[in-house]
């Protein structure tokens, strides 16, 4: 058949089908919506299997030897212990905020601080079942003809978060989830999260991934729902070990006049992160911002895929990624911008800025634009640099060693995405964690 | 201090400096004219050790270690200092970390430990106030967006706070207007203590009618052709370098006729 050379033949693909046939008499216990979403959603992964090289989106990204490995697909777990030092990892400086844990994507209470908020609800993805804004934005807002991970996470997904913000509730302190991936023999994973942001609420989530060393492929699936006039602010804080490798797809719903942000942090160690980030400006005024900072490190390669879809007039999105790439590190980027028919008015930017440090580290950028609307402001671009001599020697007349005013390059390089993050304490890890990943 | 003998350099395979000499000693203030072009910044980076510049010949011994074998950086934690000619902007540095940052690798080079953040501030109002530095340049990215006359003032206060023992000033007077020149120069030498050194490399007689050399000398096709006094510099404000020129073209073709 024609379409098999665009799928990789693996025993995992075996497993996920297995998966699905064994597991679908007890599917029945779920949400109707649950169970509808899962049905097409493994018709549609038997058709997309695991992207080749030869599907355009996956042209950079080559997932065989991640296959090649004999990934086992994760089983119901039972609950497993966390050393404190591993969630310490990722702990934030000085940050006041609620810790909640997810070990291989289940929701732990016993290691979390449940947030006693009036109009905050949140549960694993199973408790949330009978939920009114489970039932009403569950799967509904991604494209599984398009993504091949978030069909089969759709099909055979195990555990999950789920979070309500009601309307009008504003969560002071942020919400800071780590992930924590651990497996004995190398295991396939795929969490899922669900978040929905009521009209005139108003949350931060923080998200940070840990593992222990464990060989893990993570194929997570995030759906965010931002309702009218509400407001989310959107961290990403990716370090890990060379074990791990994960592929994230972040699928966000914005209606009218609301204001999503995201910032992505990602550092070298984890040897595969593949980022689709989504977003649907679907109602007017809407805002959304992405800034994306990638310091990438070894063998390691970091894709990130974006798509802004602006579907609806007088919105505003703006996106700014900028990576930093030492040693043999490869990097994609791939931003597509849509303006719709509808979309008058639209300002839509995005840049994409490249330091290559390492002599043999490689980015493919690739900026898109498709605009069907008349009256909009766009512009993209991308860049690729080194450092600038003249200022490493201004540095360095100064008495500032080699290594520290390379360090002060990078970070200055760094501080158009830096300076955004609005959360102090974030910030300051942030650049911890550059300083860090430099060494 | 600075003992520079029969220094050679070129850049891109062409041969600037062709064989300079140079005596500063502790204390002194020491003045370099010449014409554009003759290596005047040129000398000012082979002495803080740019890249693009290679040493041909000669040495250069700074309180007698051979400077030229090390690094810029530490040569600058040794107590030189260049207030460069083109001072680089860079964007997300800002000019008080970048400070503080410098100050405590020179100070870690001498086994001092961190300047604490009180006596920092206290340091940098002191200097600011030397030399009437305005607070929101010094808090804002390093040199971005300065006009030419704020960069050059950057620089000096830059000096004021690292405190060198040989400090060189390329050209740090033009761009600065009538002013801000009395205030650099009133602030340089307020900074002089008898024990620390200036190279002052300058196209006008104005700045030194502030900042009083002892010796000036002229540079010309990468060497020094003429010192002087103080005189020497009004003597090339009325007559300009022609009359060198010539002189210098007899040495030179004296050189080829009398081998030695
Ligand atoms: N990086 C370089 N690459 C090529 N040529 C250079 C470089 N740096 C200096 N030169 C050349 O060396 C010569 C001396 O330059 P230098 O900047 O030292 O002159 P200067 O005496 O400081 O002049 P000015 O008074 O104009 O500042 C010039 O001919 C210049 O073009
Ligand atoms: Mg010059």
């Amino acid at each position: 058949m024609e379409h098999r050379t665009t799928q990789i033949n693996s025993t995992l693909y075996d497993q996920c089908i297995a998966d699905y046939e064994v597991r679908s008499p007890l599917f029945a216990a779920e949400a109707p919506e649950v169970v509808a979403a899962r049905a097409q959603a493994i018709e549609q992964f038997k058709q997309l299997g695991f992207p080749s090289t030869k599907v355009e989106d996956w042209k950079y990204t080559n997932l065989v030897p991640v296959l090649k490995e004999n990934f086992e697909l994760e089983q119901d777990a039972e609950v497993l212990t966390v050393a404190e030092a591993l969630l310490a990892q990722a702990k934030i400086d000085l940050l006041d905020c609620y810790r909640i844990v997810l070990v291989n994507g289940k929701y732990r209470a016993d290691l979390s601080e449940v947030p006693a908020v009036e109009g905050l609800f949140l549960s694993s993805l199973s408790d949330a079942a009978d939920r009114p804004a489970f039932k009403q934005h569950f799967g509904k807002y991604i494209d599984l003809s398009k993504f091949h991970f978030a069909a089969a996470n759709t099909a055979l997904f195990r555990n999950g978060l789920f979070i309500d913000v009601k309307r009008n509730t504003v969560v002071e302190k942020p919400l800071h989830l780590i992930h924590v991936a651990t497996a004995g023999a190398p295991t396939y994973f795929q969490p899922r999260q669900l978040f929905v942001v009521g009209t005139s609420a108003s949350i931060s989530v923080i998200e940070s991934y840990v593992t222990d060393g464990a060989p893990v492929f993570v194929n997570n699936v995030a759906e965010i729902v931002v309702q009218e006039n509400a407001q989310m602010q959107h961290f990403y804080i990716q370090a890990g070990d060379a074990n791990a490798r994960y592929v994230h797809h972040t699928e966000v719903y914005q209606q009218a006049n609301s204001q999503y942000n995201n910032y992505k942090a990602s550092f070298p160690g984890t040897s595969l992160w593949r980022n689709n980030m989504n977003i649907a400006l679907d109602g007017e005024n809407v805002e959304s911002h992405l800034y994306g900072l990638y310091l990438a490190g070894g063998h390691q390669l970091v894709d990130n895929h974006t798509i802004v879809d602006h579907r609806k007039p007088h919105c505003n999105s703006n996106e700014l990624y900028k990576g930093v790439m030492k040693d043999e590190s490869a990097g994609v980027f791939n931003g597509k911008i849509f303006v719709r028919k509808d979309a008058q008015k639209t300002n839509a930017f995005q840049q994409n800025n490249n330091m290559l440090l390492g002599k043999k580290a490689v980015v493919d950028s690739k900026p898109q634009l498709e605009i069907f609307a008349d009256d909009v402001k766009c512009s993209h671009g991308s860049t690729m640099g080194q450092f600038n001599p003249e200022a490493l020697f201004y540095l360095k007349s100064r008495g500032i060693g080699d290594e520290k005013a390379r360090a002060l390059l990078v970070h200055a390089f760094a501080y158009d995405v830096t300076e955004k993050i609005p959360i102090p304490e974030v910030q300051s890890h942030i650049n911890a964690l550059i300083d860090q990943g430099l060494k | 201090m600075l003992s520079i003998k029969n220094l050679k350099a070129s850049v891109e395979g062409k041969e600037i400096l062709k064989g300079l000499n140079l005596e500063v000693n502790a204390g002194e203030v020491h003045a370099i004219m010449g014409p554009n072009g003759s290596g005047k910044s040129t000398l000012a980076s082979v002495l803080t050790g740019k890249e693009a510049y290679d040493v041909t010949g000669g040495q250069a011994l700074f309180e007698g270690k051979d400077l030229l074998d090390l690094s810029p950086e530490d040569r600058a934690r040794e107590g030189v200092f260049l207030a460069f000619q083109y001072p680089v902007e860079i964007p997300g540095v800002s000019n008080i970390n970048f400070l503080k940052t410098a100050l405590n690798e020179i100070r870690a080079y001498k086994g001092l430990p961190n300047l604490e953040a009180k006596e920092f501030l206290k340091l940098l109002k002191e200097k600011q106030k030397l030399l009437e530095f305005d607070a929101a340049l010094a808090n804002r990215s390093l040199n971005e967006g300065f006009s030419g006359g704020e960069k050059k003032r950057n620089e000096i206060f830059q000096l004021a706070m690292l405190d060198p023992k040989l400090a060189i000033l390329d050209e740090t007077d033009s761009g600065l207007d009538i002013d801000a020149l009395r205030i650099v120069s009133r602030g340089v030498n307020k900074l002089r203590n008898g024990k620390n050194s200036f190279i002052i490399i300058t196209h006008y007689q104005r700045l030194l009618e502030y900042i009083v050399p002892d010796f000036v000398h002229v540079l010309y096709k990468g060497q020094i052709v003429k010192s002087g006094t103080k005189e020497l510099a009004l003597e090339l404000e009325e007559k300009g370098y022609d009359w060198l020129k010539e002189d210098s073209h007899e040495t030179e073709a004296a050189e080829i006729l009398l081998p030695r």
